[in-house]
Order: C-alpha cells, then structure tokens, then sequence
C-alpha cells in the first residue's frame, strides 16, 4: 500500500513545490493585509470611497476564488491583463483575502472609543495622525486573532491555484500521480505538509498575539 | 475700539433632529473669566463646550474666537462655512478636558503629552519632552510619566489629561464634567489642580459642573441652563446665596439636598 522508496523519490519535487505555496501565502496575504486595510482606511477617511468600496467586496466576497482565478488568468488577457500564473494567483488569492480582512479592520476600527476621535480634534491633531498615531494601533491588536485566522484559511485554499497550473504542492501531486498512476504517497503527503504548516501557523499567530497584548492592550 | 472678548456665541442654536438643545445662545466670555455652567442633564450645557471645540456642529449662529468665527470665515460681508485649515488654525486656542479621560491608552502618561505638541505644533521631541515634563510636574504626576493610563487611578488619568490639553499652550481650557466619573475621593485632587492652574495662569476657563462648591469659591460667573437657554447667570455668591429665578432655585435645592 504505502511505498517508502517511492516517498523518499517524490520528496524533493514536493518540497520545491512546498515552497511555492508558502511563497504564495506569504505575499498573498501581505497583499491581503495591506490591501485590506487601504480599503478600511479609505471607508473611513473618504466617506465618497464607502459605495464603490462596499460594492467591490460584496462583489468578491459573493463569488468563489476559483472563479475569480480563471476570471483574471482566462479573461484577463482579453482586457490587455496578460500575467503568468503564479502573479495571477497571488493577485487573485490577496485581493479576495483582502475583502474579508478590511471586514476585520473595519470591525477593529469600530471596537475604538469615540472619545479617541474626539481627544484627537480636542488636540487639533490631523486626520492622518489621528489614524496613524491614535487610531490605528488601537483598531488593530483585537483583531489579530481574526487576521490569523484568515491567514491559515488563505494558505489552505492555495491549492485552488492548481487549476491554472502554478507548480505548489497539489499541481504537483496531481503530476506526480499521472506520471506513476500512484497518488496515495502523494496527496497523502501534501495533506500532512498542510495539516503541519497549519498548526505552525496557529502556533505563531498565538505568539504574535501575544507579544501585541504585551506591547498594546493595558 | 476695545479687544475683542475671548469667546462669543452669538444667538447660536443646536439641534438633534427635531430637539432643539440650545435656542439662539447669547453668551460672551472675556479673557482671563472663569465660567461654571450649571444646571440639570439635558439642559444643553456640555453642548455648549461640544460645540465651541467643534466637536459638534451649530445650526444656527456664530461663535466666534477673538472675535474671528470659529467654523466660518467672512467673505464679502457674509459668513460662510470655513474649510479644515481656518478651523484648525481658530481651534488650536482651545483645550478640552473631558468627563470620561479619553487618554491614549498604548502610550505612557509622558507621550500622551508629547503627541499633539510634536506632530502639530512642529516641536522637536527634546522640547516636548521638556514640556510634557513641567506639566506632569505641576500636576503632581512627575514620578508616574512612564505609567500607562491603565496603570494610574482615575483622579491621577484626569490630572495627565489637563497637562496633554495644556500642553497646546490654549488660550481657552474647557472641562467637562470632569470629576464626574471620579471616585468621591479623588475629587480633590483634581478641582486643586485646576484651582492652580486658575490661579497661576491668565487662562479663559469654561466649565461644566456638578460640584456646586467648587463652582461658587472657583467662578467668576455662573451660568444656570435651563431647557437650552440660559436662565440666569451672575456673580456665584449672589447667584448661590439669592437665586431669582424659580429654576434655579428649583435646582439648587435639589442639588443641596442631595449633598
């Protein structure tokens, strides 16, 4: 049933692959946090941004990733948007994360006191410091939890990047297992390196957490 | 032509929806005056600070700073709405302290102090250091400027609070309420502060308050709101001693007795 041999050949195609997919989790959800945040900024500081803002994410948040893949890999092109697959991927992946964190950040930035905003005009202190200095590092440390979360559920949905064939790790193991006809060794596999990088990624976020609660919450 | 007075509401009225708060408010204040407004909740007092810190709009009226209008500029004879950088420039006159503290909470007694007097006045960090510093001094807080707010009791947040305002150099302070969410017995601590700073400073003071005993020795005039107008208004003794209106009596003694 289970060929150690055959492991031990298919283990460095699916460890260069295994970088692949955290390469697209890391700058995908760089883009997701920065991306997101811009977008909460915005709704804030530029009360005519909220409609457009709020239809964008109703509109990414209402369709499935896998069809927005396909949507900027296949109609992409005939817009004058040619990218290869793995931008293509990281792009799609951190623009749809990035919906669903500036939803976070938004709720961050409700959790503030009133009487921060209102502090702030009492010291004549601008918009952009009010949110810089004030605002900001106290909308963000409650939701760091949620942030986290949406970084495993990013990381597991790389796989959908298979279907416009970005080599991480189960395009890969779906290679693999066409060229041998064996795909227990493989997907197998790929399902640990996933359930481990997961409890990894919890692990840190735990300790991320609590490093800001050290630094900020009192 | 005499000086301008420090800051006048001319017939300013407030509304929320189809409330009216305040109702055409005439109320001029000269510089260096220290004046208590008192009167029941709702009566539209704290409105009055909201508004000349521009924390709420007017709806009808003129406040003016020094005689220039606080949320308007005159173009051609008439008053218009005025944009961020003239009311920024007229609001940098007036300080505010506020019931509920409203202290950064991630920064030190120390930098709550030192923020505003850097990012908008421009000081350098050496020389709001220095500032922040003699402020916490005089407020007694000189050996807690690197505790966080959570680490300070409320009378101890409140006296950080007016050495942040105070620190912006105002010509206006404003207190509102701010012994109010104080424990009984650190009320003092903060009324001495702000009898000192009344004392040792040519401050324009306004303040909203419960404490009829401060108001009286402290005042140089007592407002009475009643219904978003003022009702009476005069010298605290003379006030406190023979109201003439029936409101005001009406309050007094529900105040009084309730100690």
């Amino acid at each position: 049933m289970w060929d150690w041999a055959f492991t031990l050949e298919i283990l460095p195609a699916l460890a260069r692959a295994a970088v692949i997919t955290v390469e697209v989790t890391i700058l995908g959800f760089l883009i997701a946090l920065t991306l997101g945040l811009a977008l909460a900024v915005c709704r804030i500081a530029l009360p005519w941004t909220r409609l457009p803002i709020s239809l964008l994410v109703e509109l990414i948040r209402s369709t499935p990733l896998l069809i927005q893949i396909f949507f900027l890999y296949f109609v992409g092109p005939s817009f004058g948007l040619t990218l290869d697959a793995m931008t293509t991927g990281v792009l799609a992946v951190g623009v749809h994360y990035a919906t669903y964190c500036s939803e976070v950040y938004r709720a961050g930035f409700e959790s503030v006191p009133r009487g921060q905003w209102e502090a702030s005009v009492a010291l004549n202190l601008g918009r952009a410091t009010t949110l810089r200095d004030v605002i900001i590092p106290q909308a963000i440390p409650p939701v760091v939890p949620a942030l986290g979360n949406y970084l495993v559920a990013l990381f597991k949905e790389t796989p959908l990047l298979s279907a416009i064939a970005v080599l991480e790790l189960m395009q890969t193991a779906k290679i693999i297992g066409s060229q041998t006809f064996r795909y227990t060794e493989p997907i197998t596999l790929v399902g640990l390196f996933f359930l481990a990088m997961s409890l990894v990624s919890a692990w840190a976020i735990r300790r991320v957490e609590a490093g800001i609660n050290r630094r900020y919450r009192r | 032509m005499s000086e301008p007075p420090m800051v006048s509401f001319e017939n300013v009225t407030k509304r929320y929806g189809s409330l009216t708060v305040l109702d055409g408010l005439n109320l001029t204040i000269s510089r260096g005056e220290k004046v208590a407004i008192i009167g029941p909740s709702g009566s539209g007092k704290t409105t009055v600070l909201r508004m000349l810190m521009t924390l709420e709009t007017i709806d009808g009226g003129v406040i003016r700073v020094e005689g220039e209008p606080l949320t308007h500029t005159e173009r051609q004879g008439r008053l218009v709405p005025a944009n961020l950088a003239h009311i920024r420039k007229v609001r940098a006159k007036i300080g505010m302290v506020f019931q509920s503290f409203n202290l950064f909470p991630h920064m030190t007694a120390l930098h709550n102090c030192m923020e505003a007097p850097v990012k908008v006045l421009g000081l350098s960090r050496a020389e709001a250091e220095a500032r922040a510093a003699d402020l916490l001094e005089m407020v007694g807080l000189s050996n807690r400027r690197d505790y966080y707010p959570s680490q300070l009791s409320g009378g101890q947040q409140q006296r950080v609070a007016i050495a942040r305002a105070l620190a912006m150099r105002p010509r206006v302070m404003l207190f509102d309420e701010v012994t109010s969410a104080l424990d009984p017995e650190l009320v003092g601590e903060v009324l001495q502060v702000i009898r000192k700073l009344g004392e040792e400073h040519d401050l324009t003071m306004l303040m909203v308050t419960h404490q009829m005993g401060f108001a009286r020795e402290f005042a140089d005039r007592v407002c009475f709101f009643y219904e978003g107008r003022i009702c009476e208004e005069g010298e605290p003794k003379a006030f406190f001693q023979n109201p003439q209106n029936e409101r005001s009596r009406q309050f007094l003694r529900a105040v009084l007795e309730a100690g």
